[in-house]
Formats: C-alpha cells, structure tokens, sequence
C-alpha cells in the first residue's frame, strides 16, 4: 500500500477542474434553471389571464353594486287613494303628480319627458308602504326611490353628454331635469341592495340575484341530500365488502367515465327521464337537483373510496381484532377518519354543481321569473342561469348586473373551495 | 350518518307524492327569444298587480312549439310567443296531442337591423342584392355560380367603401337566423340576373331548390362570423371594430343607438315607422299563440292575456314599445283583442 500517493487521493482520483466535466456540471444547472422559467412563465401566465378575468369582470361589474336613488316628497292625497283598495289606487298618476310638483315650471310635454327618471317600480315600493301602513294616507311620504337605468347611466357616466342629442338614449330636457335634481341635493348613489334583495326584473335597476340565491340553494340541498348517502353508501360497498372480481372492476371503470361526460349529457338525461317520463315539474330546483346529483355522484364516489383506502389497515384490522364485525369497523373506526377527505371532495362536487349551466339550460331553469320561489318543487333559477338570462338582456344596465352577478358566484365558489381546504388542514390526519 | 339517510329518504318521499298533484297556479309560457322580452315586461306587469309570477322561458320559436304542443294540463305551457307564424306542420303535431283551440295573437313587428358603429364615416346604404353577395357561400359570377370572390364591400360594388367585409351575424340555431336567410338573403338572390334567367328558364324545381340551397347558406371563408345567440356581443365586437357590421334585432340597435347606426336598406332606414309599415324590407310580424282549453282553469290566464293585448301595453306608447317593440295599427289591435276576449280558434295554416 505504500504506492499510494498523496496524488491519487480521493480528490485528485477525477480532476473536478477539467472542462469537459465543467461543461457537463453547467449543462445540468442550465437545464434546472429552464424548467425553474418554464414553470414560473406557466405560473404567471395562468395568473395573468386570471387577473385579466377579474379586471375585466370588475371594471364593469363594479357599476352595479351602486343604484342611483332619488329622494321624493310624495303627497298621499286622500282624495286620490282609494280606501276600500288601497292597492288598486292609481299609484303611476300619484307619482306623476309628485314630478310635476318638483318641476314647477314644466308644461305637460316637458313632464312627459322627466316621467321617466322615476323607475318602474317607484310606485310599488310607494304602494307598498302605504298598504303596509294605511294611516300614512293623508300625510307626505319622504322616500327614496331608484331612478330608472338611462339615468342611473347617465350618473355613472356611461351616457356621453357630448353625443348628439338624437343619438343619446336621454334628450337634452331629461338631463337638463336630472342636473337640477342633483342640485337639489335628491340624487344618491346608496349601495344597491337591490341585487340581492329582489328577484329578477326587466328593469335593470330593479333585478336582483334573490330568485337565483334561493334556487341555487334549493337545488344544492337536493343534489348534496342525494349525492351524498348514494355516493358515500356506494364508495363504502365498492371499497369495503364487494369482492374484486371482473364484474366491481366494470363498475368502477364505468364510475370514472362518468365523471369525465359531458354535463350536457346529463341534462338531455334528465329532459327525457324527470321531465318527460316523470313528469316532474319543469324548471323546478328538485329536477335540477337530481341531474346534478347524477353528476356529482362519480366525483364523491371517487373522493370517498380514496379517503377510505387512505385510512390504515392497522386500525380495520385492530378492530376485527377485538371482535367488531365488518360492518361495526367501517362505521365505528374507518368511516370517521376518512371524513375529512369525503367532506373535501363533497364540496369540491357541489362547488362543481352550483356554477353548472348546461343542463340546467336543458331542464328549464333559465325562465324569467319575478319571484323567488318558496319550494323546491316550483320553477327558479340559479346563479349561472341567471348570469345567463341576463348576458342576452338588451339594456345597458344588465351589462354590469351581468358582471357583478359573475363576481358574486366567484366569490361564492372562493368560499366554498376555502371551506373545502380548511376542513383538510383541520381534521387532516396523518399516520 | 343515520339522520343524513333520513334526510334523503323524507325528501324523495316528498318529491315522488307532491309532484304528481298537478294545479299549477303559475302561467308557464315558452317561445321566441325575440317575443320573450316583450313577454317579460307583461309577466312583470302582471305580478306588479298582484297575479302570481309567470314563469317565462327563452326556447325559441320551434322549440316552443314543441313544447306548447306538447298536450293539454298543467304539466304543459299555456302561451308560447313566437317570430313567425305557426307552420302546418306545428299545428298537425299539437291538433295530434288534443291542443286544438288554440288562439293566435299578433303582437307587433320586428325589424332586423344590419347597422355599424358611429365612427365609421360612410353614410350606409346597401340593396339586398349586395348584402346577399357580401354574404353568400356561393354568388353568380359571369353567369355562373362560384365560391363567394368578394373580399371588400368595393368588390361588390366601386361606390360602396373600400374596406374588407366583417360581418357578425346570428347562428344556425336562432331564430334571427332563418329571419335574416328568408328576408335578406333570399329576395337579394332572388333580384341576381342569374336568379332570374333561371326562373325564365322554368324549371321550377331547379329554381326551389337554388333558392333553398344555394340562397340560404352564409359563407364560411372569414367575412361572415357567427357571433353566438347573444346580441350584446355583437354590439360589443361593433364597438371594437368601426369597419365590422353586425345583424340584430332591432331592439339592440334601439337601445344602443348613440353607439349604432343603421345600415339602410334599399335606402330605408329602420325604425318603428318603416317597420311597421314593412317598407323596410327585413321585418316580420311576431305573435303569441294561447291554449284555450287552459283558459279559465289556470288561475289568472286570462287576465293575463288581456294585460298583454291592453292598450296599455301594445298600443302606441306603451311599456312595450319602450322596449322597442313596433306595435300594430289601432284597428288591427282592436282585431287582436276581439279574437282573445272571445277565444277566437284559429284557422288550420296553410303551410
């Protein structure tokens, strides 16, 4: 052993300072430093279309979460009401009256003009109150009332005042008649509350997401009380007690093609099964329910046979141990630690099913209907539907209704999705 | 778990024995897309004044028809509004199911506007032969049947501008689609020489079946886009776009007329007058068909029926017209109210 030089120690055996070996070192480093840019471009990039979305959803959205309001004095003249039907009294001319006693120095025409600053529903909302409270008759009603959609884009400047006069959607007298309210000090820009607290309208100043809300949660509630016993019952059969043989093997290639169809395909299911078949009532929450069901009974079957197969073999088979039957282990030991991941699935599946349109489009849930429904078993609309109807409405102001309805579902989906991860990082456990 | 199960079996317990029971105390109605605004603004009137909701749903002419006919009870539509009238074909399937008292209302006009955005400086004006040769998949050359040549509006014609032809247009599905072919492109085909010496040549299967085929398809080389069922979109891309015409229903071009002008047709602009007047040539009357035998059993039919032909909403100056629909002349509406308050049937179509 005494040949061995210091020389050809450990360091000098391969010459790390040769260029060849130096070239290779860089070569690997320059292929890390690539797919560290590849990744951070894709990043980027898929964050960049997503702010693009939200940029783009808020700059028009944005406009619909105010209304324009005006504030007016309304004389109930007990002459003009009638007291045996308070509603049926002429409620458009009380208002008329009302206008022309704010513009004083307007002849008939020119009242004609500035009729249309109030909304349609002024009178209603007036109406309301009086048959509400009956003793106001006779008294003034100071209330503020939304102005109707031209004029509430004419306060938000999405009328031009420089467009020539027979181009605008507003003559020159009715803006002339706004600017003198907004001196008055009667114009307001309240926070609309009216998106959320009215159902659907042809005015865009009186629709609101109250209908689709109502339908949305009525049509969660029966898909997630269907889906989830099936699903978890189905996922507990397949993984616990089937006997794997070719016919469980069929059954759960056929369960994950589900979840890849086409949602579409659900909903011509559904026209052809619930409604035509059963004659269940079209555009109703519980047929929507039930399609949507069908749809997210492969992904919570999915979700649950993985949790399940994740709980350890040690706790079933320290269970069957002390003498628990099969059906005592699955629903005393595994089913409760596989929870968490059957919950996160679940809401992944009903986050999935609350922003699904297309078979929803299917089964008629896309009707135009002013009131929320107060069953599942009459005809409503969801969110998307909603957003839907309201892309195709003509007026200007459904334009930003349509983007703030978007930015409502998002942030319903934000949460549901939160949810989702905070019940993983909660009763996550990990052997 | 257990609750959870319970919970699902009371809730499809409750569904299997309370949907059978059928009364329906809600009008359902189904149609046009082009009738469901109009249809919209009576059913909100309607609820205003103290009737329960109707349930107003967008299908599409055919696609309401389908449905209306589907038979009589409540489990079936009891109006469906459409943009054209009832084909023979429709009322054989309904006279089939029992649908056989059936009313027709016509409502008011319709216009389908071709207009372009503001900044565009031409003053528009295009006869429908030009407008089928701007669009056509295939247009007579020298006599001859080709490929749509023309690239530039000036192709077509030296005194139209020279610009490239961008057109936004309706798809297959909707109904301001076959509008658009059986109005605009047809009778432009039909004023070609080409068009003409065929029809002299009297072979008049030979000429249905060009007017059918080769009228009726859009071309697909670029110029003409489908823009979707949705007109706001297209008003959006005209927007965008100075040189780009689009293809809509009038009320679109009404509500975004500081934004829009029309592209006049023959030399007649679209408005409520020339509509209704069917001086422009791209109009067609829109209607809403009612099931009798539903009248009187399903609570508030008729009242709404009566709102919806009222003077209030379809005379002149009223909420409908607001909306941009071209109502009728007063004695043809007195004719319309008169059919609906005595449930007039209407007569078998002839094709």
């Amino acid at each position: 052993m005494t040949d061995i030089s210091p020389d050809t120690g450990t360091g000098n055996r391969f010459d790390w300072t040769a260029p060849a070996y130096r070239e290779r070192v860089r070569k690997r480093r320059r292929g890390e430093t690539w797919l560290r840019i590849a990744g951070l471009v894709s990043i980027s990039l898929a964050i960049g279309f997503l702010l693009l979305m939200l940029v783009s959803l808020a700059t028009t959205g944005y406009k619909a979460f105010t209304q324009t309001h005006v504030t007016l004095a309304v004389k109930l003249d007990p002459e003009q009401i009638r007291s045996d039907n308070i509603a049926g009294s002429n409620w458009r001319q009380i208002m008329q009256a009302t206008l022309a006693e704010m513009f004083p120095d307007l002849d008939t025409a020119g009242l004609r003009e500035v009729r249309g600053i109030l909304s349609d529903g002024a009178q209603f909302m007036v109406r309301d109150r009086v048959v509400a409270d009956p003793s106001l008759i006779g008294t003034t009603l100071n209330i503020t009332v939304p102005v109707s959609d031209p004029f509430d884009q004419l306060n938000k400047g999405g009328i031009d005042r420089n467009t020539p006069e027979a181009n605008r959607r507003l003559n020159d007298a009715q803006i002339a008649a706004f600017d003198k309210l907004v001196e008055q000090g009667l114009i307001s820009t309240p926070f609309n509350w009216a998106l959320f607290r009215n159902a659907d309208s042809r005015f865009p100043e009186l629709a609101g997401l109250k209908g689709a809300f109502i339908g949305s949660i009525y049509l969660l509630l029966v898909c997630f009380a269907i889906a989830l016993p099936v699903g978890i019952g189905a996922a507990i059969y397949l993984e616990e007690f089937a006997p794997k043989n070719r016919f469980s093997d069929l059954i759960e290639i056929n369960i994950n093609n589900l979840a890849a169809v086409p949602s579409v395909v659900f909903g011509l299911l559904a026209l052809a099964v619930f409604l035509n078949y059963f004659g269940l009532m079209r555009g109703s929450p519980l047929v929507g329910g039930l399609t949507l069901a069908l749809m997210s009974l492969p992904t919570i079957i999915i979700a649950t046979r993985a949790s399940l197969k994740a709980v350890p073999p040690s706790i079933r088979e320290a269970a069957l141990g002390i003498g628990a039957s099969r059906q005592q282990v699955v629903f005393h030991h595994v089913l409760p630690l596989a929870m968490p991941g059957i919950m996160t699935g679940t809401i992944i599946a009903m986050a999935q099913a609350i922003g699904e349109t297309a078979p929803l489009l299917l089964i008629g849930m896309n009707a135009f209907i002013t009131a929320a429904p107060s069953t599942p078993f009459e005809s409503a609309t969801t969110l998307p539907t909603q957003i839907f109807i309201w892309a195709d409405s003509p007026e200007r102001g459904f334009v930003s209704r349509t983007s703030a309805a978007i930015l409502v579902l998002l942030a319903i989906l934000v949460m549901l999705n939160g949810a989702a991860i905070w019940l993983r990082r909660r009763f996550e456990r990990r052997w | 778990m257990k609750s959870i199960h319970l919970t699902a079996s009371v809730l499809a317990f409750a569904a299997a024995t309370a949907m059978p029971a059928f009364a329906r105390d809600q009008i359902r109605i189904v149609g046009s897309s082009t009738v469901f605004p109009y249809t919209q603004a009576v059913a909100e009137e309607f609820a205003n004044h103290g009737g329960a909701a109707p349930v107003v749903e967008s299908t599409g002419t055919g696609g309401g028809m389908q449905i209306f006919c589907g038979g009589v009870g409540a489990d079936h539509p009891d109006l469906t509004g459409a943009s054209r009238a009832m084909k023979k074909s429709e009322y054989e399937l309904c006279v089939q199911n029992g649908v056989t008292d059936i009313t027709e209302a016509l409502i008011g006009y319709d216009g389908l506007a071709i207009a372009v955005n503001r900044k565009n400086e031409t003053d528009w004006d295009l006869t429908l032969e030009q407008v089928y040769k701007a669009l056509a998949a295939k247009v007579p050359v020298d006599g001859a049947l080709v490929d749509n040549p023309y690239k530039k509006w000036s192709d077509i014609d030296p005194s139209l501008p020279d610009i490239a032809i961008i057109a936004y247009g309706p798809p297959p599905t909707s109904g301001t689609r076959d509008a658009f072919v059986e109005l605009a492109m047809h009778k432009g085909c039909e004023a070609t020489d080409y068009a003409k010496a065929l029809k002299e040549a009297g072979d008049k299967d030979a000429y249905k079946k060009f007017v059918d085929e080769d009228c009726s398809r859009m071309r697909q080389d670029g110029p003409f886009i489908e823009a979707g069922e949705n007109d706001n979109l297209i008003v959006q891309r005209l927007e965008a776009d100075p040189n780009a015409v689009g293809i809509f229903g009038y009320s679109f071009l009404y509500e975004n007329l500081d934004k829009l002008k029309d592209v006049k047709i023959n030399g007649v602009e679209a408005n409520q007058d020339t509509i209704a007047s069917f001086e422009y040539p791209i109009a067609r009357p829109l209607y809403f068909y009612v099931k009798n035998a539903h009248r009187g059993v399903i609570p508030g039919l008729n009242e709404f029926i009566m709102e919806y032909a009222s003077k209030n909403a379809l005379g002149a100056g009223g909420y409908l017209s607001e909306r941009g629909l071209v109502v009728l002349a007063e004695d043809k509406l007195a004719e319309v109210q008169a059919a609906l308050t005595n449930a007039v049937n209407m007569a078998p179509p002839e094709k």
